[in-house]
């Protein structure tokens, strides 16, 4: 179990309102992904959920029980913070056995249930030591260590991984990806990280300003984004938003093409019809991918366009640039998008 | 500083600070020293230093005259009592003004620190009545109450400077656990602010232990503690520097002991959050 | 951080420390209040349940306008301000002794801490008779052996030796705090100034000096708490003899030695508008300070 429902959820802080009156289903088993810019209300959400906060108005649903007023304590959540959150003067036996403990089970119990996490998590190793001794990547599986043996309804997950380098970050999505598929428990996760909503989400939602932009599956959001501000969000390079005649050709107030959707080619012979051209500005030559910046397209802004690892432009080149027709997504004036 | 600093560098530095130390430690070091001389030698021009007859004659005399164990205990009672009793008061108290702090927690903490200056004989007669009437005059209890009282504001003080540091998600995440509020203050906030907690604890034991005020004018007889000891060798009789040092050096061994061993924790902590 | 659960837990836990410290404020004082507009002689044969007589604000314009009462307040003001600038001066400079590298600096931390472990009426006591007696003081014979007049410590330099005595009894508080200020001072601040080719002086005055003030201000107010009310040092010396009477000794006397209760009262009102205008200025000073 581990449905959650928020209704007219609302949270204002004194006077300020970080998140307007919003509605939000996560059913039971879901991967839930929040993403968003910097202060638009992820984690004033989350809290809201595990109940560290209040809401300022609006109902919480947890297995359709009203759980707005309980204290986090009774909602059988678990949560994973950021910091980790370790008890420092506890081993990590003693840290994952916590919320056991708390709820007064029996030792042989609680003995069974912290080793039967510890070899999931890969800590048995470490189970006598302090937090202080761990590194990060063992110090965040502690964390979620002690999340999972409680068996909470849901998890949540306030940026869990922003603390790691890049290949621990890689391994530790696996992982709790993995755990996912095996615990198929609801969970929630906080990230601004794009490869981390991509892979692992069922279901992401948008937020800004403390408002739900879009929720829906990744490739929904990708091929479909439902305005401007998702178009640009989703997706990494974001993608070339054009306006002016361009975009009026097509019908639309705003036209979006994803970098990987323009084809590029050597020009020749100055422009075709239908093609755009420019000059390569800076590019960026990952091995697989080459991402190159295109200046003087007479389209307002610098285009990005991603070409296959062995194209090399250099920088002054000159070269046509053809969207593919069914990838270009239409807006209107409001920024919504046009089917 | 990890840096290499030149032998006669350090050699000056040495020298310097052992001359200031020893004599601002001289007036303790000389009382001791006197508590085992005669009372000739105690006055004896030219000082004599280590080379005179060692006498324990003066604790003798000491003990005889007046009942240093009871003493002893009393202030063991008085300052060791009141001083865990503010830190139950005042571990809640600092708890709440640490992590769920309000416009108001500022004033509320330099109002109580504003109870601390408070003159203490402005009230004293109003103490004194109320003392008689419920029965407090001359007892243990009612010097512990008085001392949690005056103490407090340093106690609340010093552990909300302490709980400030320890980061609030890790409370938090023992309310996700399941931790009750108490639950929460016993097993993680205590054992993190432990250092916190000791030194709060011996600052305010020597603080309650050396108060001299209260403690001499709210006790007779049964409740009193060693500052009442010593001040009775105020008198003339105090005059015999020999059995007066004896007598000092009672009075301050137990928590001049207690703090040379405790003296890490102590300075650690003993910052009021001045330093971050 | 706060919901309403935690928000009213936490008036909850709040409320026992701010009762009793309310109680404790309120109930002397009101009683002191009280007391300060009546007669109340109980060697007199005056007593509360045979009923007191009011006499306004007699006891006010007495006790302000007794010969003892200015140059008290100006003794508990000098004794607070000398105690604080000498405890200071001296525990920056020795702070900054003890920060360098030496052999044993453990134990002199030990020494330096001392004085704060000896209770009051025990240094006093010592000072005075083992120190201060003229004639048989260390102090007399340190005169003696330069062939000078030994000093009449407590009546002919009576304010100085009560200073002194507070100073040696508070510097090492001050030192131990100034010490950890200094310990936590940034190195690489340090190194980078000295980088930049400040002489020694100016380090001391632009970095090392303003990374102090935060503990500075601890020092002065909790240094001035306890000044404020400094009572054994001068019940044992000098008895509030050759201008050392404090405002608290002025208003002890009232109290316990001529055993007027009212007059006492009136000065025990007196001291806390005193304590008041002083926590006023300190508050202001340190209040600010403590929020950086
Ligand atoms: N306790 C608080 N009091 C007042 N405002 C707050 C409080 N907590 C958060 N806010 C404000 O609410 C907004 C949302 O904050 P929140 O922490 O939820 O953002 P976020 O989406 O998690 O951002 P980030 O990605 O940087 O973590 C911010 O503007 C923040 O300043
Ligand atoms: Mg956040």
């Amino acid at each position: 179990m581990g449905q959650i429902v928020l209704s007219k959820v609302q949270k204002k802080f004194g006077d300020t309102e970080v998140i307007p009156p919003l509605d939000l289903r996560i059913e039971d088993g879901e991967f839930t992904v929040f993403v968003g810019p910097s202060g638009c209300g992820k984690s004033t959400l989350l809290r809201l959920i595990a109940g560290l906060e209040d809401v300022s108005s609006g109902s919480i649903q947890i297995d359709g029980k009203e759980a707005a007023d309980l204290p986090p304590s009774k909602r059988g959540l678990a949560m994973v913070f950021q910091s980790y959150a370790l008890y420092p003067h506890m081993t990590v036996r003693k840290n994952i056995a916590f919320p056991l403990r708390m709820a007064k089970m029996d030792k042989a119990e609680i003995d069974k249930r912290v080793d039967g996490a510890a070899s999931v998590l890969n800590l048995t190793d470490y189970l006598d030591r302090r937090p202080g001794q761990l590194s990060g990547g063992q110090r965040q599986r502690v964390a979620i260590g002690r999340a999972i043996v409680r068996e909470p309804s849901a998890f949540l997950f306030d940026e869990p991984l922003s603390n790691l380098d890049a290949a621990l970050r890689m391994g530790m999505r696996l992982e709790i990806s993995e755990l996912h598929k095996r615990l198929d428990t609801t969970m929630v996760y906080v990230t601004h990280d794009q490869v981390e909503a991509m892979t692992m989400a069922d279901k992401i939602v948008v937020l800004s300003a403390g408002i739900i932009e879009q929720v829906g599956s990744p490739l929904e959001l990708y091929h479909s984004p439902k305005n401007v501000f998702v178009a640009g969000f989703i997706g990494s390079p974001k993608m070339n938003l054009i306006g002016g005649e361009v975009a009026a050709s097509h019908g639309a107030h705003t036209i979006g093409v994803r970098p990987e959707h323009i084809d590029v080619s050597a020009a020749t012979d100055g422009g075709q019809d239908g093609k755009w051209t420019g000059v390569v500005g800076v590019s960026e030559h990952l091995g697989s991918d080459s991402f190159f910046h295109i200046h003087e397209t007479g389209l307002g802004d610098m285009i990005t366009v991603r070409a296959g690892g062995e194209v090399g432009f250099t920088r002054g080149d000159r070269i046509n640039l053809t969207p593919r027709a069914d990838m270009i997504h239409k807006f209107d004036e409001q920024g919504n998008r046009i089917a | 500083m990890a840096r290499n600093v030149t032998t006669g560098r350090k050699t000056i530095n040495t020298l310097a600070s052992w001359s200031i130390g020893l004599l601002i430690f001289f007036p303790i070091l000389w009382t001791i020293l006197t508590s085992f001389k005669t009372e000739a030698q105690a006055i004896s021009d030219p000082p004599l230093f280590l080379f005179f007859d060692w006498t324990l004659e003066n604790y003798t005399v000491v003990q005889e005259r007046s009942n240093y164990m009871r003493f002893l205990w009393n202030s063991v009672i008085i300052a060791g009592g009141s001083t865990i009793l503010g830190i139950i008061i005042a571990v809640p108290a600092a708890w709440s003004m640490a992590f769920v702090p309000s416009k108001r927690t500022k004033d509320i903490l330099l109002w109580m620190l504003s109870t601390k200056m408070l003159p203490a004989v402005g009230v004293l007669y109003p103490m004194y009545l109320l003392f008689i009437k419920m029965g407090l005059l001359d007892t243990r209890i009612g010097l512990v109450i008085v001392l949690m009282l005056i103490n407090m504001p340093i106690i609340v003080w010093m552990l909300y400077t302490y709980f400030r540091e320890i980061p609030g998600e890790i409370l938090e995440a023992s309310r996700m656990d399941g931790a009750s509020l108490r639950d929460e203050i016993i097993y993680v906030l205590t054992p993190m602010a432990l250092p916190g907690i000791a030194s709060t604890l011996l600052l305010n034991f020597i603080l309650a232990w050396n108060e001299a005020f209260w403690t001499l004018n709210l006790t007779a007889v049964n409740a009193a503690p060693l500052t009442a000891f010593i001040a009775s060798y105020s008198s003339p009789e105090g005059l015999f520097f020999a059995k007066l040092s004896a007598a000092s050096t009672m009075a301050i061994a137990p928590i001049l002991l207690l703090g040379w061993f405790s003296q890490k924790q102590l300075v650690r902590g003993l910052t009021f959050g001045a330093v971050k | 951080m706060a919901t309403q659960h935690s928000r009213s837990a936490a008036r909850l836990m709040l409320a026992p420390a701010v009762v009793l410290l309310l109680g404790w404020m309120l109930v002397p004082l009101t009683m002191t209040l009280y007391f300060s507009f009546k007669k109340y002689l109980p060697l007199r044969g005056d007593t509360i349940s045979g009923g007191l007589d009011w006499v306004g604000f007699e006891n006010y314009s007495r006790f302000i306008g007794s010969s003892a009462f200015w140059p008290s307040v100006q003794a508990t003001l000098l004794i607070v301000g000398s105690v604080l600038v000498i405890t200071l001066v001296l525990g920056v400079l020795l702070a900054l002794l003890l920060d360098q590298p030496m052999w044993g600096q453990g134990i002199v931390r030990i020494l330096v801490i001392s004085p704060f472990f000896v209770m009051p009426t025990v240094s006093a006591l010592v000072w005075k008779n083992m120190f201060m007696d003229p004639v048989n003081g260390i102090l007399a014979h340190l005169w003696n052996f330069f062939g000078a007049e030994p000093v009449q410590w407590l009546s002919q330099a009576s304010m100085e030796s009560i200073i002194l005595i507070v100073s040696w009894q508070w510097l090492p508080f001050a030192t131990l705090i100034l010490l950890t200020a200094i310990q936590s001072l940034d190195s690489e601040q340090l190194e980078a100034s000295e980088m930049d080719g400040a002489p020694i002086l100016k380090r001391f005055w632009f970095i090392i000096l303003p990374h102090m003030s935060r503990a500075m201000a601890v020092v002065i107010l909790i240094q001035t708490i306890f000044l404020l009310s400094i009572f054994a040092e001068i019940f044992v010396t000098t008895g509030g003899a050759f201008g050392t009477k404090t405002l608290t000794y002025l208003i002890f006397q009232r109290v316990l030695e001529s055993q007027n209760i009212g007059l006492g009262s009136a000065g025990g009102v007196y001291a806390i508008i005193l304590a008041n205008i002083v926590a006023i200025f300190l508050m202001r000073i340190v209040g600010k300070n403590l929020d950086k």
